[in-house]
């Protein structure tokens, strides 16, 4: 388990594996409850790679069944930090 | 894809080399390729410098095979000439080779056949590859922009295209599939397996359509010297959208043979590579049928353009939960609709039909797959 993040940290390393998925992506204006999909131009393989990646680096567990809740930065932000909180306890 | 610049050499002559690796890259209108090679050997020659254009089909280097001595009278024919003399059934020992050293290309093997035809008879397949030629002045890929690169792929997009729409007469059908099962078996699936061994839906269409393939082989096909060549392995293409633009459809080769596991691990190195400009030639030019899938984009149906000298293409729209009737009962069940685009010159809608149903009867039991 990584140590404790705040917030802007969770949010720094979503955005900059969304970078490293999508580089030609503008993460700055990327809208905090809009839709990734409706943002950027990911597919289905792109967002299995996203949720690999954040497993690995976050080391929490990801179902499937959860994926819908990592559709948009909120929505992943609240997501992790809630799944790491549960982890460590 | 009719010619390619070679990038850089990988090896060098008197460097030991076995089947499959990776010796040059080669910049294509298409995509950045691997060039590898199909026997082992050591690289006695090479023939083409970094910076030329090339037809494809032009022999690039000699290898001499493990164990044997150099032959001044062998024949010097590369792996894609050799498979053209097979497949237009032309014995590569009658032909005279225009290539360097009297390398035999395909345009020599294509020259033969055309001659051994009927004369005035009209060649419907894909547009002949010149002999060598002087090479015209090189261009220096890296110095191009992704904005040339990008009008080059559409060039050659358009070009097949417009050849496809000429040449092929396209029939279409198409099928309204429940993914119920699918979907819950997948699922089940998934949900043992830790994230990076998870499947994606997709790998279970492809590997539908290659299982279907069997069934209706002529499907499975490219038209070559006005005529359909079956194909006896199934390589299905996959459609892959590259970032800057354009797309891919590389091949996964020997499909209906593969696990769905290790479908699904190559399948993310086809789509990571096709991204990251590595493809392999064979992957680019062994493709027998298309698959691609536009429902991550909300297209309900796809109406797919043959990509010639294939002659099916297999198209998947969007997922979605419609009413469905179920044991009397109307149920919402996950629906999902597949279209056949064939050619007609090789098959007829009662065989289109037949691969059609073939498909959805594979995703009712995946377990098959």
């Amino acid at each position: 388990m990584t140590p404790n993040l705040t917030t802007d940290e969770i949010k720094s390393l979503i955005l900059r594996i969304l970078g490293e998925i999508a580089p030609e992506a503008d993460l700055a204006s990327i809208k905090p409850d809009i839709s990734f999909r409706d943002q950027l131009d990911i597919d289905s393989v792109d967002f299995l790679n996203f949720a690999i990646a954040l497993h690995e680096e976050l080391r929490v567990e990801i179902p499937e069944a959860d994926y819908p809740k990592l559709a948009t930065l909120n929505g992943c932000i609240e997501y992790l930090t809630a799944q790491r909180q549960t982890s460590q306890r | 894809m009719s010619a390619g610049t070679l990038v850089a050499w990988l090896k060098k002559p008197g460097d030991s080399v076995k089947r499959g690796d990776i010796i040059a890259e080669v910049e294509t209108d298409k995509a950045a390729i691997e060039v590898e090679i199909f026997t082992s050997g050591v690289i006695e020659k090479l023939l083409v410098q970094p910076g030329e254009k090339v037809p494809v089909g032009t022999v690039l280097a000699i290898i001499r095979e493990e164990g044997k001595a150099v032959e001044p009278g062998r024949l010097r024919i590369s792996p894609s000439a050799k498979q053209l003399a097979a497949e237009l059934g032309v014995d590569p020992a009658s032909v005279r080779g225009t290539g360097p050293d009297g390398a035999i290309s395909r345009a020599d093997i294509e020259a033969v056949a055309r001659r051994a035809r009927d004369k005035g008879l009209e060649t419907i397949g894909e547009e002949p590859v010149r002999p060598l030629a002087p090479s015209p002045a090189p261009l220096a890929p890296a110095a191009e922009t992704a904005a040339k690169r990008q009008a080059r792929m559409r060039q050659a997009i358009a070009a097949a295209m417009a050849r496809s729409k000429r040449e092929i007469p396209h029939y279409y059908l198409s099928t309204t599939i429940d993914m119920g099962r699918a979907m819950a078996w997948l699922s089940e699936k998934n949900r043992k397996r830790p994230i990076q061994s998870r499947l994606l839906y997709g790998v279970l269409l492809i590997k539908a359509v290659a299982v279907a393939l069997r069934e209706v082989p002529e499907l499975n096909a490219v038209w070559k010297g006005n005529q359909a060549v079956q194909s006896q392995a199934i390589h299905v293409g996959v459609a892959i959208s590259l970032r800057q633009g354009g797309l891919v459809a590389p091949a996964l080769h020997d499909t209906d043979r593969q696990s769905l596991d290790q479908l699904m691990t190559n399948f993310l190195d086809l789509v990571k590579r096709a991204r990251a400009g590595s493809l392999r030639s064979s992957e680019l030019s062994d493709p027998t049928i298309t698959v691609t899938s536009l429902g991550e984009q909300g297209v309900e149906t796809v109406f797919g353009v043959i990509y010639p000298p294939q002659v099916a293409l297999v198209g998947f729209g969007k997922m979605m939960d419609r009413p469905w009737v179920a044991e009397g009962k109307i149920v919402p069940r996950p629906i999902m609709t597949a279209t056949l685009s064939a050619d007609h010159r090789v098959s007829d809608g009662h065989r289109g039909g037949l691969f059609l149903a073939a498909v959805d009867r594979l995703l009712q039991d995946p377990s098959q797959l």
